[in-house]
């Protein structure tokens, strides 16, 4: 009962993911970062299999890293989540592939566009709007169908989120404690103060 | 006594030379003349195209200017088998490079990326370096459009206008003379067939002689590069009174 939830807007990108570290049905810890970021304008959150998502997030992390010290450039967003599909590809057709799901939200340092990608374990690739993985799909995608447009402002897009943190409280069975919520702009990623502390009740 | 360190390409001889590079980059300086200029809106190569015999079926296809990439062609000074191989390499280079990331490779990185297979053969002992200098005219969304020469030691730099091959010493002078910071394309063009012009050995230029290309922007913001037609080429020459005469003989030496 992972969640990951993205949100672009006319100048950023929101990432959230659930705060739950879990086990089966045991949760390990409530303070989890479930994202990393790659470069001064690009973060990844990730889901699945426990040892495989840091294990390939941190190696598409030091692959990034390695490319911006190399050639005195970042990737751009876009190269980045090409770039990630590309290893996701040939790592689905090796003898254990990783369960790795993935956003990938930035801004193009170039452009100054904002970006959302959705990847799975598939290599699937998917330049979104606003996307979420598991079992949050169900719940937001909705929510976000009715409300998002692509020009909202930052305040407008942290409302939206809140619509979909609320309803996913209301409807999922296991708590996921809480949000942990990224902010990618032109100046780089902030983590956003997110309280979540209060209770949503339930029909 | 200089021979005793010609012979391998890796050593280094007493005064701290590597020979076969220096006769690499003379082996260039015989060639035909390349030069590149930088204008703000596009580039343009220019090459001397060294006719060997009337005999000699006149390729329709460029032989000295080639298509890298979208994003990138260059001009070759020295010998064709040898830029052949590279040209290949840096095909296969930025092919590789728009599979993985699904961009176009930035300029300076596809020009490393040769220069440090030029560079490992003045290292890696018992072959010769590659005879051949390139000057690459691109584009990226970072650095605009861009200008670069190389040549056979794996050195490489950014330059505004700049020539390679037979009399590059006077093509580079007389472009530093004509030089204007923020000239255009057109303007760059007519400059490209002047200083070629000064630097051939005729006065008159022909376009089985010569060979042009531009990299630039068409009006909706795509980048194009185009190797020129023989129509155009003579156009251009036309416009420029640099043409030769229909009727045969080469004209006075046009001073202007």
């Amino acid at each position: 009962m992972e969640v990951l939830l993205g949100i672009t807007g006319k100048d950023f990108t929101l990432i959230a993911a659930s705060k739950a570290a879990m086990r089966g049905a045991t949760v390990l810890k409530a303070a989890d970062d479930k994202t990393r970021s790659l470069n001064k304008h690009t973060l990844m959150a990730f889901s699945g299999e426990a040892g495989d998502t840091i294990q390939f997030a941190e190696y598409i992390q030091a692959n990034a890293q390695l490319y911006s010290m190399r050639n005195g450039i970042d990737l751009s967003p876009s190269a980045v989540a090409n770039f990630v599909r590309g290893e996701l590809a040939s790592s689905l057709r090796s003898r254990k592939p990783y369960n790795v799901n993935l956003l990938l939200g930035g801004v193009d340092p170039i452009t100054l566009k904002p970006s959302l990608y959705w990847l799975d374990y598939l290599a699937s690739l998917a330049p979104l709007p606003y996307a979420a993985h598991g079992y949050a799909q169900y719940y937001c995608l909705s929510i976000l169908d009715k409300h998002h447009h692509p020009d909202i402002d930052y305040e407008q897009g942290l409302k939206i989120l809140r619509m979909c943190t609320d309803e996913l409280k209301r409807r999922l069975p296991i708590d996921f404690k809480g949000m942990l919520v990224k902010v990618i702009t032109k100046d780089g990623i902030k983590e956003v103060e997110y309280n979540d502390d209060a209770r949503v009740a339930c029909p | 006594m200089s021979r005793r360190y010609d012979s391998r390409t890796t050593i280094f001889s007493p005064e701290g030379r590597l020979y076969q590079v220096e006769y690499a980059l003379e082996a260039i300086s015989h060639a035909g003349t390349a030069l590149g200029i930088l204008a703000k809106d596009g580039i343009v190569l220019a090459a001397e195209r060294k006719v060997t015999s009337k005999l000699l079926e006149q390729d329709t296809s460029a032989e000295k200017l080639y298509i890298l990439n979208d994003n990138m062609i260059c001009a070759v000074a020295g010998m064709t088998a040898d830029a052949n191989i590279l040209i290949n390499y840096a095909r296969q280079a930025a092919q590789k490079y728009l599979l993985t990331y699904n961009e176009d490779i930035p300029c300076e990185q596809l020009v490393r990326r040769l220069c440090d297979l030029k560079q490992g053969y003045t290292q890696h002992g018992g072959l010769r370096p590659f005879g051949v200098s390139f000057i690459y005219a691109g584009y990226d969304p970072q650095r605009q459009f861009q200008l670069y020469q190389s040549n056979p030691s794996g050195n490489y730099g950014g330059w505004k206008a700049t020539s390679v091959g037979a009399n590059n010493a006077s093509a580079q002078s007389l472009l530093k003379q004509d030089y204007k910071e923020d000239c255009d394309l057109k303007e760059a063009c007519g400059m490209a067939v002047k200083v070629l012009s000064k630097t051939m050995d005729s006065t008159k230029l022909s376009s089985e002689k010569i060979e042009f290309a531009t990299v630039g922007k068409t009006k909706d913001g795509r980048i194009y590069h185009h190797l020129w037609g023989a129509d155009e080429i003579t156009t251009l020459l036309k416009e420029h009174d640099l043409a030769r005469d229909e009727t045969g003989a080469d004209g006075d030496r046009v001073t202007s």
